[in-house]
């Protein structure tokens, strides 16, 4: 199988779904980037270069540069949702949301059930999120669990190239609004990815790895620490399930609560930060369900309550590391 | 364009249909049996109707919360509409939406808004998928003097210019934003706006039906030939407060008088075909008659329909989860 990176994987979900949906067009800000100007037409591709060569293969009516106007042009997507077309509008940073929350949470996600479930808002948001590229406070947070509190939302967060084509499409030929979010360290990385079209399903948490001792739930760029601390532990005889649930919302709860009752321990890898995120979600579902399987209490391994901050040994010190991880599994073991 | 008699009579009646429905759901809200607050559009009339006189199922129109008026003028049924208002299941959104949410996809409509100036970046994603399909089919975004101060409208302005999108911004000056004058809160000329993101737009005197009818008719024309968007500056007034329950004692007892006797759309319309021999006295009290019918029936239909069953609380959240 070729190997692909994360950001050529993304790429590619775009366009074997433009190419097969005419109603799919995309829009966001610098999505060509050039628009207007004298030189090249398709200068950025995208913050991150994921749509370069879409202008080029399917023409300027169906990818558009927008002005630096969230609210606007986040709300026309919505809007030519609710009427027919299957937007994927790009944000390029999940912390820009915050300039228009309210036609995420207020309109596209509320729609359907405000209308008494007649409306459709087949609807994309992409943005790229998470902290590890010294870009600080306002341009690194990891905020799905802003949305994934939002009911009407779909919430996904690949962690690798072959989900991240995988889950694209899936979430384009989805028929709820979807905030699909891309981890800015992972464009480079590469792995398998298969040429054709392929989808990966919602709410299918992957198994990444087996082991009879603990289970680890780890979000995003958080499975590969995951995996670096599960290596080393093997080594030392403690075997661990490494889970990555790929959407938050909606969530593979039965698979979590299905290797919690194999294992009994727990550890969720989260670089959201703690309070009400991802991670205390999780723990708070296996606590109501399989309080009796647990032989040990539940550890969160995520940042602390803090903004992310910008020196190098900050920001390293912010995130969860594989030491972090490996320590948290050697505790609910009763080794550390 | 020349209306016909039939036109005439079809905007006479939709008006009063609004007016009627208006005035009998404030009356309704002190039985205690509306569950929540409604924004009254009475007085406003002739925006909404001199506007969607000139449209169709195709053309899309996004709403405010003073919404009830939009509904009726582009073709909501006053049926539903007066059962959602009662959140019963017969409502036109089964109860899920309320006076606030009343919307008819099928119909162009989509949604009146809780959200102050929610609805124009809306408006422009749907005059992106007419322009996109071609269709040719406009896009109304009603807002109100409140909304036209917040950033989404503004965006949207821009956004509608730089794309040439088919979008008529109707904005409705009604005075007031909740409690709070326009002349106070709105700083500048709300057409001057318009006119420096490179927007046709103009004043109207919201209580003549002709002179909306008249502007609106160059707006959808320009919006249909792909011309891009317009703008309207329609002044209104808002006979009743802000919501249901506002004792309205920022304006004086006189000056809401005033308001009641020298500006009401519906008599400005009266004197006016009477005067033009355009329409009978006769032919529009029996309008009047077959209106009140309707909002009665409307009230007896809302009254009987039984409330939305509890286990449809989590229903209509997702198409699939």
């Amino acid at each position: 199988m070729p190997r692909k990176s994360y950001r050529q994987a993304l790429n590619e979900a775009l366009r074997h779904e433009m190419a097969r949906d005419d109603s799919v067009i995309v829009l966001g800000e610098d999505v060509c980037g050039g628009t207007g100007a004298s030189g090249e037409k398709d200068a950025w591709g995208g913050a991150f270069g994921v749509t370069k060569g879409l202008l080029a293969e399917f023409g300027p009516e169906r990818i558009m540069d927008t002005p630096i106007t969230e609210s606007a042009f986040i709300g026309a997507a919505a809007g030519a949702a609710m009427t027919g077309l299957r937007p994927v509008a790009e944000i390029m940073f999940v912390d820009f949301l915050g300039v228009c929350f309210d036609q995420i949470f207020n309109q596209a996600a509320k729609v359907r059930y405000m209308f008494g479930g007649k409306a459709v808002t087949p609807l994309v948001i992409r943005a790229s999120f998470g902290a590890g590229a010294r870009s600080a406070s306002q341009h690194s947070q990891a905020l799905y669990p802003l949305f994934a509190h939002i009911p009407g939302l779909k919430v996904v967060v690949p962690s690798n190239p072959y989900d991240a084509k995988g889950l694209l499409i899936e979430a384009i030929r989805d028929d709820d609004p979807v905030i699909f979010l891309e981890n800015k360290m992972l464009y480079d990385t590469e792995g398998e990815v298969p040429d054709g079209a392929y989808t990966v399903p919602f709410a299918e948490a992957g198994i990444l790895r087996e082991g009879d001792d603990a289970t680890i739930v780890a979000i995003g760029r958080m499975t590969a620490v995951a995996e670096s601390a599960a290596e080393k532990l093997a080594a030392d005889g403690i075997d661990c399930t490494i889970l990555d649930p790929r959407t938050i919302s909606p969530l593979d709860e039965d698979t979590i609560l299905d290797f919690v009752e194999e294992t009994g321990r727990l550890v969720i890898v989260d670089e959201a930060y703690p309070r009400c995120g991802t991670a205390a979600d999780i723990s708070s579902i296996v606590a109501e369900n399989a309080f009796g399987a647990l032989k040990a209490p539940i550890i969160k391994v995520t940042p602390p309550h803090a903004p992310v901050p910008y020196a190098p040994e900050l920001e390293e010190a912010f995130l969860p590391d594989a030491t972090k991880v490996e320590a948290a599994v050697r505790k609910v073991m009763g080794t550390g | 364009m020349q209306l016909s008699r039939e036109e005439l009579l079809s905007g006479y009646r939709t008006m009063q249909t609004i007016r009627m429905f208006e005035d009998r759901v404030n009356r309704e809200m002190a039985s205690g049996d509306v569950p929540g607050a409604v924004h009254l559009y009475a007085g406003q009339e002739a925006s909404a109707v001199g506007i969607c006189m000139h449209l169709n199922d195709g053309d899309r129109i996004a709403s405010t919360h003073r919404g009830h008026g939009h509904c009726i003028a582009k073709g909501c049924d006053v049926n539903g509409m007066m059962a959602e208002i009662f959140g019963r299941a017969n409502g036109i959104c089964h109860g899920k939406g309320g006076s606030m949410h009343i919307a008819d996809l099928d119909k162009g409509m989509m949604g009146a808004n809780g959200i102050v100036g929610g609805g124009p970046p809306l408006i422009c994603g749907a005059a992106m998928t007419a322009k996109y399909r071609k269709t040719g089919a406009v896009a109304v975004a009603f807002a109100g003097d409140g909304a036209f101060n917040q950033g989404t409208t503004q965006e949207s302005l821009n956004l509608a210019s730089i794309w040439k999108l088919p979008v008529i911004f109707a904005i409705e000056n009604n005075g007031f934003a909740e409690a709070t004058s326009t002349e106070y809160a709105v700083a500048g000329d709300i057409v001057a706006r318009a006119a420096a993101y490179g927007i046709p737009a103009e004043e109207v005197n919201g209580l003549d039906l002709f002179a909306v009818h008249t502007a609106a008719q160059k707006a959808v024309e320009r919006g249909r030939a792909g011309e891009g968007p317009s703008m309207l500056h329609i002044r209104t007034p808002r006979y009743y407060g802000h919501f249901s329950g506002d004792a309205d004692t920022y304006r004086t007892a006189e000056e809401k008088e005033a308001m009641r006797r020298d500006q009401d759309c519906l008599k400005w319309f009266r004197q006016r075909v009477s005067e033009a021999a355009l329409l009978d006295a006769d032919q529009m009290d029996a309008v009047d008659t077959e209106v009140a019918a309707l909002i009665d029936e409307a009230v007896a239909f809302a009254r009987a329909g039984p409330p939305p069953a509890t286990d449809e609380v989590a229903t209509d959240v997702y198409v699939d989860y």
